[in-house]
């Protein structure tokens, strides 16, 4: 664990003047799978567009020491047209793209890739349907074929578990688990309760980012960190908001 | 008359090549326009480019160079602010049409005499083609066929997820600024045929019917091409027999598709809810 993935030193960030991030120290190594937390508002997706050079940090340092393309990008719902005439297949071939490539024939081993991903997670059968008539879920695990077929050394997902239902919301954290054998995962997610199990650290943000190097944190610790979130639990689970499921 | 003696005929020939290259280039570019969402941005460009005329008859330039500037620089201006949010994009798109509009109508007014082409600029007048115009038109249909044939895939996902697009290190900037300037100038050319008022339906009306029987961009171009084709070659007939002006037969002609789609997709449906 010599040299991080990616690493931002003392970053700020912002829109029109408007600061979203402050003060961002943040390294991600091979290897983790780090929960990131906080409320609506709170820079979840700055952190992530900062990350992937989507936006220009107003002051810091950013040193990436993989390429830009080896970052795999689930983005949050909103951000593109899901009534837009594209179907699932040409979404997920989008995600093997490297800049500018004249050979617009689809040969068979991309094909066969597509598929391959398709199938793993559980949509192969809709692979010639326009997104727009996919189900919320169906779209979401479309989005997740299209960021993990490059196979890429880090995997930054923006809030996955929207619209998904129980079912393959566990089946999406089994995925990552098997994922992180070999990609260093950021997970996203505003809601601490039903993040996944199998995240190994946690961070925390609310304009500032604290990182926490366990999986388990406590109500008093996110006040602490001033980092107000959700609280949708299961059941009652005053103090342990995440904590280790029972081996299965 | 048969159609075959009238192809004889310079103008109705003009007319016919005019019909058959605007249908490829308005095909392609209006399904860029419609499934990214930019018929309004090019109703304004559209209405801007009428500052040109205007400025030109003043002048005495040739007016489709006036309203290929004008509409080159709505396309630029409108996606270089969009970018970055210094308007609300449909305010300025709002104000840039007016504008347009406005320009073109003071110089109008402030050059003596009367102003020859009026309607043809407004309405369309595709009889009027010269060669000139289809040698334009074919120069636009090569560049436009040829961009969309090697970068398919990269206009699509663009036009898709920018952001994403970006991550995968796609020059998306560069691609914008192509596809918007290529949008205007089918819009310049296309005014030939439709008129400036008309013109935003040989992009979008097309479009809407293929649309009804295929939700893939590929297969939404070239219905909106055949389509485009069917509507203004049988429009250009329709204004000839009953001597109406190109434009409003050609936009008649294309409803009239449309419509038929609609019965022909609510016709098929029934059909296949009764046969369950
Ligand atoms: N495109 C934008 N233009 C201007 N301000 C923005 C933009 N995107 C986000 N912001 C602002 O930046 C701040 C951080 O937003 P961000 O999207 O990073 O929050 P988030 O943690 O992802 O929230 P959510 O849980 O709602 O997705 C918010 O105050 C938001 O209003
Ligand atoms: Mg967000």
């Amino acid at each position: 664990m010599d040299q991080p993935l990616i690493s931002l030193s003392n970053i700020d960030a912002g829109y029109n003047g408007k600061t979203a991030l402050k003060g961002v120290n943040f390294e991600i190594f091979k290897g983790d799978f780090i929960g990131v937390i906080g409320p609506n508002g709170g820079g979840k997706t700055t952190l992530l567009r900062v990350i992937l050079e989507l936006i220009k940090p107003s002051k810091g340092k950013i040193k990436r020491y993989i390429e830009k393309s080896d970052i795999g990008y689930l983005p949050q719902v909103n951000q593109f047209d899901d009534k837009f005439p594209i179907t699932v297949s040409d979404v997920v071939l989008s995600g093997m793209t490297k800049g500018i490539n004249l050979k617009r024939k689809r040969n068979a081993s991309a094909e066969k890739r597509v598929e391959e991903t398709l199938n793993r997670v559980g949509v192969d059968a809709l692979k010639n349907r326009p997104i727009g008539e996919l189900s919320g879920g169906e779209l979401q695990r479309t989005m997740l074929a299209r960021a993990i077929i490059s196979v890429p050394e880090l995997l930054v997902l923006d809030e996955p578990n929207t619209y998904v239902d129980n079912r393959f919301e566990q089946e999406l954290y089994r995925i990552l688990k098997e994922l992180n054998e070999t990609m260093a995962i950021l997970l996203v997610s505003h809601d601490v309760g039903t993040i996944s199990p199998y995240i190994k650290t946690i961070a925390c943000i609310n304009k500032s980012l604290h990182y926490h190097p366990s999986n388990e944190i406590s109500i008093d610790q996110l006040k602490v960190y001033n980092c107000p979130i959700e609280m949708v639990t299961h059941g009652t689970v005053p103090h342990r908001v995440i904590g280790e499921h029972k081996s299965d | 008359m048969e159609i075959f003696q009238l192809l004889e005929y310079d103008f109705f020939r003009n007319a016919f090549l005019a019909a058959f290259l605007m249908s490829i280039t308005c095909g392609i570019i209006g399904t860029y326009i419609v499934a990214r969402r930019m018929v309004f941005i090019s109703g304004g460009i559209t209405h801007a480019s009428f500052g040109g005329v205007g400025i030109s008859y003043f002048f005495g330039w040739p007016p489709m160079a006036g309203a290929a500037v004008f509409a080159l620089i709505a396309a630029i201006t409108t996606e270089n602010l969009t970018r970055k949010k210094v308007i609300r994009n449909d305010s300025l798109i709002a104000v840039m049409w007016s504008l347009g509009m406005a320009i073109g109508i003071i110089f109008i007014y402030l050059t003596p005499g009367y102003a020859p082409n009026l309607m043809s600029f407004l309405f369309g007048s595709i009889i009027t083609v010269t060669t000139t115009d289809l040698i334009l038109m074919l120069a636009l249909t090569l560049v436009v066929m040829l961009f969309f044939i090697l970068f398919y895939r990269i206009i699509l996902f663009v036009s898709f997820d920018e952001q994403f697009a970006k991550t995968r290190g796609i020059p998306v900037m560069l691609v914008n600024y192509t596809l918007i300037i290529l949008v205007a100038l089918t819009i310049v050319l296309s005014i030939r045929v439709a008129g400036i008022i008309l013109v935003l339906s040989l992009l979008t009306i097309p479009q809407n019917a293929a649309n009804l029987f295929t939700s893939n961009f590929s297969r939404i171009i070239i219905w909106s091409v055949i389509l485009g084709f069917i509507g203004a070659f049988s429009g250009l007939l329709v204004s000839y027999y009953l001597n109406i002006p190109s434009g409003a037969t050609i936009i008649f002609s294309l409803v009239t598709i449309y419509v038929l789609g609609r019965a022909i997709k609510a016709i098929s449906s029934q059909r296949r809810i009764l046969s369950k």
